[in-house]
């Protein structure tokens, strides 16, 4: 069986490809790219709505939109481009065949005719129904058939993904523990199982009501198990993007993690939290206890947060190591001083983890607390926070891999690599503002999928603060800038596909080099006074000061408003 | 060697952790703790907690429910639509319909009173969003949600919708007055 697998070895990193992997790795993330060509071109449009002053399409066009650049952002691109990290995590991290590629393009087939099924549905107008499509409201079937066909394919992957698994370690093609990337990339194809089940426990009676063979979807269950999926998917980016932070500090830097215990305790706790954590969706809801919101989303989630800080400070942690070893000792702060920020493979991953921590990962503990969430729920600061996690973090740090594998996988060099320096920091910081800005247009009451809070034409109208106005305005704008950067990345990365120099892609053959290591001691004695990385627990100390401070400026504000009980 | 290769201990849970981590773990998790308190200390202390009072309804019978309260105690109509201005007395139960595309009716509290205020929609889910107070709250069709409020400042307040509820979303925002 192993005999007959082809690989070839990339000649300028030592990657071994399977022959039969190395197109499914490809499709899956050029399916990934042209999906987010999809959705960026609606976002343009959609923040170019929102920004009143212009108010460029209307309002049913505006909805529809809006629920696809929903589906096609947070699920289709970023699922697609997972399956693409899944396979790579596998079968080259382990220098092992795939486990049943005929199966993988069953999945990738599966996929696509689902997302074309439920595209149709939308764009034809008969599922304007928000990504969440909450019952009552009616989709057509082909809406609901469409993601539940993209959910089988989806999950086909994952299994294809334990499968090789399962192969690299019978056929021995390394010694001891699986890499840690790979551990995180297992973490998420856990929680990615799932997720997927819990959609399909729901989007199946929904498609079944929607044909009529179901009388009644009870709202409230609905949105239960509906953000048992729609929440744990957004923890699979997570566990995924966490994962590439880590592949490219070991990239860029040659870092060890500071202790593998630690890193791979903290992708544990995500299997064990993360999901109950989506009950932080519902803390504004009728029908539900007190006790079990508090109960899901502090023991729960505080937990899954704990693991998150523990990342925040363990990637870059590993960073600062690497680089004292390489002699910048100087101070706390030389490490980051002589990082490469002109390779746009470190400069993204470093802003990733930046505006998920900061931005991204604050604002979703303020959400998550049961009373603060009155003050947020529904408001456009959901989306903010949503921003700065899955398009700061995740999507960010999926731009910096592809320039990494660009010569790698697809053996071409990248065009233009001094636009592709800048594009990092025009996304990433056009993307922050964007964030902050929607952060505070929330904090001043602005309800999130809305066509227009002047309420033009309505009977009582109400008057929003110019500042609420002024927030649009600044996302308008740092929501184009943002767009450019994104268009920057889909130009260079198709731009390389079809006009990049051609590389040496190395030959095929069926010999693979089993990953066998010299065994080396732990670190110890680098940095200041016995710690290893005092530069990264100082950004540590002043994440948490600014997280502290924030949170109790919350309380504050929520002491001043109506008594509720 | 890195963390794209296997784990160069082959014991790597035995390997010994750096002081920079545990320290750091020890802060988070007291932090996490810190959090996890102050939600059950607000609820003992605070004064703006949510109610989880809930029942399940029929929409007939609430509608009955609320055009009792609206024939009792409407004082006049509001100019633009005609709704009906209730204002109900302190401490009773009050009635806040939602529907495609509007809030019915139109109420009118005193400050510093208390009022069950009973929350259903009679179609799809829509958000009470009570500006420029800036609470909100999701409302479910066939349940009724009771919440207790007490109004601490006077004036001209706007409910909106933030639920999406198709095309005349954006136009469902109505007005509650604070005496």
């Amino acid at each position: 069986m192993a005999s007959d697998a082809m690989f070839r070895t990339c000649p300028r990193t030592g990657l071994q490809f399977h022959k039969s992997a190395e197109p499914l790795i490809k499709l899956n993330a050029v399916a990934a790219v042209v999906m987010l060509l999809v959705g960026g071109t609606l976002a343009l449009l959609i923040t170019l709505t929102r920004w009143q002053a212009i108010h460029l399409i209307d309002a049913d066009n505006f909805y529809l939109y809006l629920t696809a650049h929903g589906l096609d952002m947070l699920v289709i691109w970023i699922i697609f481009f997972e399956v693409a990290i899944l396979y790579f995590c596998s079968s080259t991290l382990l220098r092992c065949r795939l486990a049943t590629p005929r199966l993988a393009w069953l999945a990738f087939a599966l996929m696509i005719i689902g997302t074309v099924t439920f595209n149709v549905a939308i764009f034809t107008g008969r599922a304007t129904v928000m990504m969440t499509s909450y019952v009552p409201m009616p989709a057509h079937p082909a809406f609901y058939l469409g993601l539940i066909l993209f959910a089988v394919g989806a999950l086909i992957a994952c299994f294809i993904f334990l499968g090789t698994l399962v192969v690299a370690k019978a056929e021995k093609t390394y010694e001891g523990s699986i890499p840690l990337v790979t551990f995180g990339a297992m973490t998420a194809c856990i929680i990615a199982i799932f997720t997927i089940a819990s959609g399909a426990i729901i989007l199946i009676p929904t498609f079944l009501w929607s044909v009529g063979y179901i009388k009644h979807i009870d709202p409230a269950m609905y949105r239960v198990i509906w953000w048992a999926f729609g929440h744990s998917s957004q923890q699979i980016n997570v566990s995924a993007h966490v994962a590439v932070w880590y592949a490219i500090a070991a990239i860029v830097f040659g870092a060890t993690p500071m202790s593998e215990r630690v890193s791979r305790t903290a992708f544990l706790l995500y299997i064990c939290f993360l999901q109950l954590a989506s009950a932080h969706h519902i803390l504004s809801d009728p029908a539900v206890g007190t006790e079990w919101k508090v109960f899901n989303t502090s023991y729960a989630m505080y937990l899954a947060v704990l693991a998150s800080m523990i990342h925040g400070l363990t990637v870059p942690g590993a960073i600062e190591v690497a680089q004292r070893k390489k002699g910048f000792t100087k101070g706390l702060f030389e490490w980051v001083r002589k990082a490469p920020w002109g390779n746009p493979v470190f400069s993204g991953m470093f802003i990733s983890l930046m505006g998920f921590g900061f931005l991204g990962g604050i604002s979703g503990v303020m959400m998550g607390t049961e009373q603060l969430n009155m003050l947020i729920h529904n408001t456009i600061y959901v989306p903010g926070h949503f921003h700065a996690t899955v398009v700061i973090g995740t999507t960010l740090a999926f731009m910096s891999l592809t320039y990494f594998l660009l010569p790698v996988l697809f053996n071409r060099e990248m065009i233009l690599p001094g636009l592709a320096k800048w594009q990092p920091y025009i996304f990433g910081l056009g993307m922050g503002v964007f964030c902050l800005a929607m952060m505070g247009a929330g904090t001043l009451g602005v309800p999130r999928r809305h066509w227009d809070i002047t309420f033009a034409g309505a009977a009582l109208p109400y008057e929003y603060p110019g500042t609420a106005l002024l927030m649009l305005a600044i996302c308008g704008v740092s929501g184009v800038i943002a767009i450019i950067g994104g268009a920057i990345y889909i130009g260079i990365t198709v731009g390389t596909l079809l006009f990049g120099r051609k590389l040496d892609e190395g030959t095929y053959t069926t010999q693979i080099n089993p990953l066998r290591l010299p065994v080396q001691a732990s670190l110890t004695g680098h940095g200041h006074a016995g710690f290893a990385a005092p530069g990264t627990f100082v950004f540590a100390l002043v994440f948490l000061t600014a997280f502290v401070l924030y949170y109790f400026v919350n309380w504050k504000y929520l002491s001043t408003v109506w008594g509720l009980s | 060697m890195s963390a794209i290769l296997p784990p160069p201990q082959r014991i790597w849970w035995k390997q010994p952790i750096d002081k920079v981590e545990i320290l750091w773990i020890a802060i988070a998790f007291v932090w996490c703790m810190v959090m996890f308190f102050m939600m059950p200390y607000w609820h003992v202390y605070g004064r703006q907690n949510l109610s989880s009072e809930t029942y399940r309804v029929k929409p007939q019978l609430y509608a009955k429910a609320a055009q009792e309260m609206v024939d009792k105690f409407t004082v006049r109509t509001e100019e633009s639509n005609k709704f009906p201005v209730v204002a109900p007395p302190a401490g009773s139960d009050v009635y806040l319909t939602a529907r495609l595309w509007d809030w019915w009716p139109v109420l009118e509290l005193e400050r510093g009173k208390t009022y069950r205020l009973h929350l259903t929609s009679m179609d799809y889910q829509h958000g009470f969003s009570l500006q420029p107070e800036n609470i909100n709250i999701q409302v479910l069709p066939g349940y009724e949600h009771v919440v207790t409020i007490q109004p601490n400042r006077s004036g001209t307040y706007a409910i909106v919708c933030n639920e999406f509820c198709g095309i005349g979303h954006h136009k469902m925002v109505s007005r509650l007055y604070v005496k």
